[in-house]
């Protein structure tokens, strides 16, 4: 369902030098050289440290981002190219921003949504009826996006990214900044998903509570590169003992060298 | 392009609808841009209180000029307009969102924050058009070129907001630049080109093809000469201005993508 194969992408970053007019120019490699299969219906988790280049690895997956080189296949397109084609079968969740309309009441958004999808309307209301009941949004609809709280936000885009009932489902750290109530909702949530519909989950995450309760595979990434790729006990199993998931994961971070900056360069705010 | 025209549509009145919900802010933010439109027209009535003509063109002439680039002006900043901050978009992460949907990222970036005042700016432009047209009799045999030109100079503008925008993918910084450009060449073609200098009219023609916008056809349904000299047949040019400046900017646009580095999370 997913296939990166030799996917580099970098960028230029210029420093302006003290005392210096010109600005020096320098290439920052995110990732480098990265090949992974994920196969229909597989429930994966995408780890590292900030800056590891899980952000911009994502990116590439939706189209938003053109990798400098190797090739990549989401459902059978290469999304860079294909980008609104693709749209219409993945489904993408940013944890950190909301992908519904500020001003909007909840329904008017998933209105909009259905009309730029193009989802046939009765298959429409059935999906909506479905997804806020399991995602408890009954209450919700009628409120603007703005008034909502984190935790419901969350789950209004969740629902608004499965609108259009796509075969993946990119989730960017969907748990970031939620209660342990709303935690709890999602997660369930994505597993029933996962494992009714057969939908292929990718999703990134720093709470490790996310990799243990949902994730049957775990992909660990590092400077760019692919550090770990297995099941959750296999990487418990690198580190012989009673380590915590947590003390594996500080134990891989840590161990690799101290990381130059990767970060793909923040415009000035 | 229907596909797109229906995309702005749906967004726009979603944005109508979020606007609608301060009635008196919508019909004062309206009125309020049709009166501060206005006051380009009254600074041509006050030039012509004290001059019989401008660069050889009577008032009802001027108006027509100003009218057709006014109404061209006017539609692609309604529709395309926003693309002046594209850069702040960016910043702020918001373009990425627009990439995920299965529709044109220049469309929904051009019908985002929808604003009644730019209806406003196209009202009194048409009022202008339609108090010059009824003074000059133009005849029916060249009257079909004021659709056609209208036409082009709002496909002329878009061009210009589309490549001005593909620019800020490099220079995110740049909004200014980009308003240079389009409000700039907003204003500049709102006047019969006869008032500039001859090079600059020349650069209007064939660098940045704003001449085509109200200029050159317009000479034609006026009948006129050129005042320059230029050939008879760029009259009927500005169709061809317009698709040469359109592939450019739909190329400008992709390149402009291709090269879009989002932000850092």
């Amino acid at each position: 369902m997913i296939e990166l194969d030799g996917v580099s992408r970098t960028f230029t970053v210029r420093h302006r030098e003290r005392g210096r007019l010109r600005r020096r120019a320098q290439v920052v490699e995110a990732v480098r050289d990265l090949s992974f299969r994920v196969e229909a219906g597989e429930f994966v988790g995408y780890l590292g440290p900030n800056g590891a280049g899980k952000s911009t690895t994502i990116k590439m997956l939706i189209g938003i981002l053109t990798p400098t080189a190797g090739r990549i296949r989401v459902a059978g397109l290469d999304p860079s190219r294909r980008r609104t084609a693709l749209a219409r079968r993945i489904g993408v969740v940013f944890g950190q921003r909301t992908t519904l309309w500020w001003d909007l009441p909840l329904k008017d958004s998933f209105e909009l949504s259905r009309l730029l999808y193009k989802v046939d309307r009765e298959q429409y209301r059935r999906r909506l009826d479905e997804l806020s009941e399991r995602l408890d949004l009954g209450g919700l609809l009628s409120t603007p996006v703005r008034q909502l709280s984190l935790g419901q936000r969350m789950r209004g885009d969740i629902a608004a990214a499965l609108l259009h009932d796509p075969d993946v489902l990119v989730l960017d750290e969907p748990t970031i900044g939620l209660d342990v109530v709303s935690k709890a909702a999602v997660r369930a949530f994505l597993r029933g998903l996962n494992a009714e519909r057969g939908t292929t989950v990718l999703l990134t995450t720093h709470d490790l509570g996310d990799i243990e309760r949902l994730c049957r595979r775990v992909m660990l990434i590092d400077h760019g590169r692919l550090g770990f790729d297995g099941t959750v006990d296999e990487l418990r199993a690198t580190v012989p003992g009673e380590a915590s998931i947590e003390d594996v994961v500080a134990r891989i971070y840590l161990g690799s060298a101290p990381a130059p900056s990767l970060e793909p360069p923040n415009y000035p705010q | 392009m229907l596909t797109d025209l229906r995309t702005w549509l749906l967004l726009v009145r979603a944005w109508l609808r979020a606007a609608a919900q301060y009635p008196a802010s919508f019909a004062l933010l309206m009125t309020g841009s049709f009166l501060v439109s206005g006051l380009d027209v009254a600074a041509i009535l006050v030039i012509f209180s004290h001059v019989r003509e401008l660069g050889g063109f009577t008032l009802p002439e001027v108006m027509f000029v100003y009218g057709t680039a006014g109404v061209s002006f006017a539609l692609a900043n309604l529709f395309a307009g926003n693309a002046d901050n594209l850069g702040a978009y960016i910043r702020s992460g918001d373009f990425d969102v627009m990439l995920i949907r299965p529709v044109s990222a220049f469309v929904q970036l051009g019908a985002d924050r929808f604003s009644p005042q730019k209806v406003g700016r196209l009202a009194q432009a048409a009022v202008v058009l339609a108090i010059a047209l009824p003074q000059l009799g133009i005849p029916w045999s060249r009257a079909w070129m004021i659709p056609l030109m209208i036409l082009c100079g709002f496909v002329i503008f878009t061009a210009i907001w589309a490549i001005t925008g593909a620019l800020q993918f490099l220079l995110v910084d740049a909004p200014e630049v980009s308003a240079a450009f389009t409000f700039g060449g907003g204003q500049l073609t709102q006047y019969p080109l006869s008032v500039y200098g001859a090079d600059l009219v020349r650069g209007v023609t064939f660098i940045v093809p704003l001449a085509f916008v109200s200029w050159q056809p317009a000479l034609y349904v006026l009948g006129r000469e050129d005042p320059l000299g230029l050939p008879y047949a760029l009259r009927f040019a500005a169709p061809a201005a317009a698709l040469i400046l359109s592939l450019l900017a739909a190329l400008a646009w992709r390149a402009g993508l291709r090269r879009y580095r989002s932000t850092g999370s």
